[in-house]
């Protein structure tokens, strides 16, 4: 009876093992770290034509602004009279949590007046996700792509759709900047459309509790108010840098902008092409700098072992804690939306404000960094171009725009759309800056870009360690330039 | 609607291809001169699934060694460039010590712990749930399993409230709370333990499966001598359960120099974590060398090589004894 028993479990367990053999071991994982604090695992969502969307949104600002049509009019008008109804379009992104409702809020007019089927896939490991998948045959139609070199890549091989001919001709040209034009464009070919930019190197603080300048003139005069704080007992910053198979990359802004107050736009963009290596005095000092702040746990909130194991989304949760954990946090715009939902009923203005990050050489001022959300078109359908169409006109940014935390690219995007004075000046700051730069290390190739990233953790948790990983980035720097 | 006939393709018409190619076969085998008829029969048999084999796994092999010789895009031959690469990369190297790492305590835990449950629950009479509730965590996947503990894990200054389990229950007890996953080198030991975890069960089973062959009347024999429980432990049921426990441990260390999922779902492989199955994805999707990628999936595979043929040798002894 027992040795019954027991062939029966053994067989009941190779089933197991055989069905768990069965399963794919292969990275195809989709982790999303989403902003509230606890993360969940995987995001997908079909979203189909009659269903409504799975989460409400918070607040629905109206999406019809004057002068621009009504959204559903715009998809209807870029489906261009084909019949596209119950296909499918499958958009990979890296969007989650409040980010991925707001998405999920401007693609609803697609869905509702086209009848698209669109599913949208969420991952912080994107690059590679989107090499696995396009390198394997089975592209995504869309991809959000944050790496303009990798778009490049592709763009050579020919894995993406030049776009040049599927964006309105009479329209594409006036309303976007030409700047935001050659981003997307390699080798006089289209290959991704931005639809929203953020401005990075804001400081944000919460203006009922922060008594220091506003703005500071230098980053010596916001360093010395940071000092006193210090001394007093408080941890002037808070700084989080996780972010999944990402980690680092807040910190790699960080560097970035001392790089181009430092050493100014030049050193910056040779840096970034490859032509400037990492352990040269220039980098060098932008890394101590950075270093000054994350790797002393009297200047960072938690120390350097939170900056490292707190995600980015939460990174400034600090400020509006009773009594506040810091009273600076420095991140892109887009952070407001994680403001609002992490901390219910901080308002723009009033519990959270920005100023820029401050100059730091009188010879380079008021620089600032623009990153933008882009499209690329991977799989040519009629839904496709459809879709291209449509997240390009003003009347589909605006409804991320109105929901805060973007700036929309096309320049028809009704200032009323902004929702609040704070997202108003983060635009005009873009519009009126004299010197813009691109994100140094979205535009490295991707090995660099993560070696970079990855490097940065080092530093926070080994900051005497600054010359062997300077070299070691330099090694990979020579690598990495010549693919 | 396609779906449904796809489906109904499947169910019929694999079961018929496969008794259609049978029957085809014994027709052609009866033509043939019956002294040969016992030589052919077993190749043609086996014929389909030999091809399938031959296509998916000795195919990709032979591709992977060649490729390993061509460059980062397989347009020129550079000879051993990409072995030397991963030999004496830093990157590389860390990885190397970390698999080691993961053989030896992977293995020796898995083995060891599986081992202990085996003899312990040999005895109770609630046997059937321990036993159960150890084997539970192989049914999941290693993705779910890195992030159940990422969440276990998870660290929150002193200040704050913790919300990782393992923090929670340490600083109820005073202790300050640790990040786990970043300090290195202990944060392997925490890796390794979510391995341990998960294949504890596999090793159990196959243990407690050897452990209850043994007959009866050889230890009754060793208690009436006069030995205690200990010396039965170490003196008979180990020395008699070697090779089962060299098949389990042969399996095992296959399974740490593979181990892929745990650390890119946990750290990513940052903070000094990282494996080699993880760098042969990220040479191969993200710096996108193929000969560096093919390179490092050659090395695995000689590693691995030796530990397979023990492993056959001992389930060829295993057979011979039933």
């Amino acid at each position: 009876m027992r040795k019954k028993l027991w062939n029966l479990t053994s067989a009941v367990a190779v089933l197991v093992l055989l069905g768990a053999a069965c399963a794919p071991a292969a990275p195809v994982t989709v982790v999303v770290t989403a902003p509230p604090v606890v993360q969940t695992a995987v995001v997908t969502s079909v979203v189909q034509a009659t269903a409504a969307p799975t989460s409400a949104p918070a607040a629905t600002p109206a999406t019809t602004f004057a002068g621009l049509k009504d959204p559903k009019d715009v998809a209807t008008a870029a489906a261009g009279g084909q019949n596209i109804k119950g296909t499918t379009l499958d958009i990979l992104g890296v969007w989650a949590g409040a980010e991925y409702d707001s998405f999920q809020a401007v693609v609803q007019p697609f869905i509702d007046a086209t009848g698209v089927a669109v599913s949208f896939e969420a991952t912080r490991d994107i690059n590679t996700v989107l090499t696995t998948r396009v390198d394997g045959g089975n592209p995504p139609d869309i991809a959000a792509i944050p790496s303009p070199s990798l778009a490049a890549s592709w763009a050579s091989e020919g894995k993406v759709v030049d776009l040049t001919n599927v964006v309105d001709p009479n329209t594409f040209k006036q309303d976007y900047a030409q700047t935001w034009i050659d981003q997307g464009t390699t080798n006089g070919k289209l290959v991704q459309v931005y639809a929203w930019s953020a401005v990075k190197g804001l400081i944000w603080y919460d203006p009922k509790v922060y008594k220091g300048p506003t703005p500071p003139k230098t980053w010596d005069e916001l360093t010395a108010w940071a000092k006193t704080q210090a001394d007093a007992g408080t941890t002037p910053w808070c700084m989080g840098v996780e972010s999944g198979a990402a980690s680092g990359w807040p910190a790699t802004d960080w560097i970035e902008d001392f790089v181009v107050r430092q050493s100014g736009p030049d050193v910056y963009n040779k840096w970034w092409q490859g032509q400037q290596t990492f352990s040269s005095p220039e980098i060098k000092q932008a890394w101590q700098a950075f270093g000054a702040i994350a790797t002393d746990p009297k200047m960072v909130s938690g120390g350097p072992n939170s900056v490292l194991t707190l995600n980015f989304g939460n990174g400034g949760d600090g400020l509006f804690k009773t009594p506040p954990a810091c009273f600076l946090h420095h991140q892109a715009s887009f952070i407001t939306s994680f403001f609002e939902s992490n901390t219910p009923g901080v308002k723009a203005g009033t519990d959270y404000a920005f100023f820029g990050f401050p100059d730091i050489n009188p010879q380079f001022t008021n620089a600032t960094e623009a990153v933008g959300d882009s499209f690329s078109l991977f799989k040519d359908s009629p839904q496709g171009r459809a879709f291209i169409k449509y997240i390009t006109s003003p009347e589909a940014q605006a409804i991320w725009v109105a929901r805060g935390g973007k700036l929309g690219v096309n320049k028809r995007v009704p200032l009323a759309a902004y929702p609040d004075a704070l997202s108003k000046t983060a635009g005009q700051i873009l519009a009126n800056v004299k010197i813009v730069v691109v994100d140094a290390s979205d535009n490295m190739p991707d090995a660099m870009n993560k070696a970079f990233w990855k490097g940065t953790l080092d530093y926070i948790q080994n900051p005497g360690n600054l010359d062997s990983i300077l070299s070691n980035l330099d090694s990979v720097q020579k690598d990495a330039y010549k693919k | 609607m396609d779906r449904y006939v796809q489906l109904v393709l499947v169910l019929v018409g694999v079961p018929a291809a496969l008794v259609g190619y049978i029957g085809l076969v014994e027709w052609v085998v009866q033509r043939l001169p019956d002294k040969r008829q016992p030589q052919v029969r077993p190749w043609l048999w086996i014929g389909p699934a030999v091809a399938l084999l031959t296509f998916f796994l000795v195919y990709p092999v032979l591709n992977t060694v060649y490729l390993s010789l061509l460059n980062a895009k397989s347009t020129a031959f550079v000879g051993l460039v990409n072995y030397g690469y991963a030999l004496t990369n830093g990157d590389m190297l860390l990885a190397m010590r970390n698999n080691v790492l993961w053989l030896v305590f992977f293995t020796g835990v898995t083995v060891a712990l599986g081992l202990l449950i085996a003899v312990l629950t040999d005895r109770v009479p609630y046997e059937a749930v321990a036993k159960a509730l150890i084997f539970l965590p192989m049914a999941i996947s290693s993705v779910a399993a890195g992030v159940i503990w990422k969440f276990m894990y998870d660290y929150r200054p002193a200040s704050q409230a913790q919300t990782g389990t393992l923090n929670a229950i340490v600083s109820s007890f005073g202790i300050t709370p640790q990040p786990w996953l970043i300090q290195q080198p202990w944060n392997n030991g925490f890796l390794i333990f979510v391995g341990v975890w998960m294949m504890a069960g596999f090793a159990m089973v196959i243990l407690s499966a050897g452990l209850k062959g043994i007959s009866d009347e050889v230890l009754e024999a060793a208690r009436v001598d006069g030995a205690n429980e200990w010396a039965v432990f170490w003196q008979i049921k180990i020395p008699l359960l070697g090779s089962t426990i060299a098949v389990v441990t042969t399996t095992i260390v296959i399974a740490a120099l593979k181990t892929f999922d745990i650390v890119y779902v946990m750290t990513s492989g940052n903070f000094g974590t990282d494996v080699v199955a993880r760098r042969m994805i990220e040479e191969l999707f993200s710096v996108r060398d193929y000969g560096r990628a093919s390179a490092i999936a050659v090395i695995l595979l000689l590693a691995i090589i030796p530990i397979m043929i023990i492993n056959i040798q001992r389930f060829r002894e295993q057979e011979a004894i039933r």
